[in-house]
């Protein structure tokens, strides 16, 4: 393929773990953000689900691109990630059921995962099969660190403990608000900051040495 | 309309073919779905039985052997995995000791909790009219808050040994004075009151139901079969 000429696996790879990291760069993927990362392993689970997903669908779309005419592509995405959606969710109902239960109705609902259909619409379908599992492996795998990230903040600060194990003495006063809806957006919005601060402060680094060149030359 | 805009309509394909690889996508998603059903069913089963039967043993204390029992026409009989299925209010679970004899009900409730259905199962003796156990099987109440009702040791084991009849009362925490109180949990009491609601609509439901104590429906077999019981474990 001619557009992966200028394509470097190991660039598409790490793309998606930190510069466009679906969550915290492209805001993508909120629902199962918000909704089930109040605990680590919950997190861990969800993540590792779309993780699959991701990579099962970006490997057959970019495997049979060709085949997959352009008028009802959106139809035949949703229907390969819908199967692999539910694979997974039997999957986990047979080996995790506990893990399962908790997560609910947020198994399913990775189909409608805007982060999946768009890594589908944005580059499997447009790219060899070898850049697009790269692709999907970085993009889940900074879903994943996302989702744990913002699980184990949650889990620490709301319920005193990490993967269930209690990290502070009986005195500790769980922040109870933390492991419900409000500490998601409020998780959430810190991190987002801290990333918007970063780059701006990347950007103004990167300003000012270009300045410095200019004035030296 | 601008004639250059247009674009040639070469290799467009007919709406056949669209549907064709649309129902194909379909059959061959279908498949897939079939086949991880059927690799994960026995599974799933095999892991609800034992939630069950792991709930049972631990709202009845001192039972090791159950049957499913069931309210058919008019009275309680044991229900074989090939008898017509009943209507889920209708059925309950009989607890037995090693030797067979008959200790108390394992009663399979639901209603509405804070946020969505509590399915509870708790254990009943009935000649003590006494509930010792509770177990909550499924339930979506508020992390944090409104799931210490299987979280919290202290409010469980309000359920240890309660006078079931005329009806349990949910009281403040820390007032219970009366065997047929409940300590309510601080900051869960809609949580705590449905539980409570829960097991006396189940106590509602049964309470002409039962037979008189002594009567109760005995294990089939007790003598041929112990192997193929003790063997499901």
């Amino acid at each position: 393929m001619d557009r992966d000429k200028n394509l470097d696996t190991y660039q598409e790879f790490v793309k998606g773990i930190w510069r466009d990291n679906p969550v915290f760069v492209q805001v993508l993927g909120m629902c199962p953000m918000l909704a089930v990362t109040n605990s680590a392993i919950n997190a861990l689970v969800m993540g590792g689900a779309t993780l699959f997903v991701l990579m099962g669908s970006s490997f057959l779309v970019a495997a049979f691109k060709k085949w997959i005419p352009k008028q009802v592509r959106i139809s035949l995405y949703i229907i390969i990630i819908a199967t692999f959606v539910t694979v997974a969710d039997y999957t986990l109902l047979a080996l995790l059921p506990g893990v399962h239960k908790e997560l609910g109705a947020f198994i399913p609902l990775i189909v409608a995962n805007c982060m999946i259909l768009g890594r589908q619409e944005a580059f499997a379908s447009r790219h060899g099969v070898r850049f697009a599992v790269m692709d999907a492996a970085g993009m889940s795998l900074g879903f994943v660190l996302a989702l744990f990230s913002l699980g184990s903040i949650r889990e620490i600060l709301g319920n005193g403990s990490l993967f269930n194990i209690p990290l502070f003495g009986e005195t500790f006063e769980p922040w109870v608000i933390m492991i419900l809806p409000p500490g998601g957006f409020i998780t959430l919005g810190l991190i987002l900051l801290f990333f918007n601060w970063v780059a701006a402060r990347k950007k103004a680094f990167l300003e000012q040495v270009a300045q410095a060149e200019r004035e030296s030359l | 309309m601008n004639p250059q805009v247009e674009l040639p309509v070469t290799n467009e394909p007919g709406s056949a073919r669209l549907a064709l690889s649309v129902a194909l996508a379909g059959l061959i998603s279908g498949i897939a779905i079939i086949g991880i059903y059927e690799a994960t069913l026995p599974t799933i089963t095999a892991n609800k039985a034992r939630l069950l039967r792991e709930a049972v043993f631990k709202v009845l204390p001192g039972v090791s052997r159950m049957q499913q029992l069931g309210f058919v026409d008019g009275s309680l009989k044991p229900m074989g995995e090939d008898d017509e299925a009943v209507d889920e209010d209708l059925t309950l679970y009989g607890g037995y000791d090693t030797d067979g004899r008959f200790i108390g009900y394992a009663i399979p409730s639901d209603g509405p909790g804070f946020q969505d259905t509590i399915s509870l199962l708790y254990g009943y003796l009935p000649g003590k009219g006494r509930v010792v156990g509770m177990e909550i099987l499924d339930s979506r109440e508020t992390p944090g808050l409104g799931d210490k009702i299987y979280k919290d040791a202290v409010f469980v084991a309000n359920f240890s040994n309660l006078v079931a009849d005329p009806e349990i009362v949910t009281v403040k925490k820390g007032t219970r004075s009366a065997p047929n109180e409940v300590d309510a949990i601080t900051g869960a009491t809609i949580s705590s009151k449905a539980v409570v609601r829960i097991i006396n609509e189940g106590q509602a439901r049964w309470r002409d139901k039962l037979p008189a104590p002594g009567q109760e429906p005995p294990l089939p077999d007790p003598v041929e079969t112990p192997a193929a019981t003790a063997g499901s474990d």
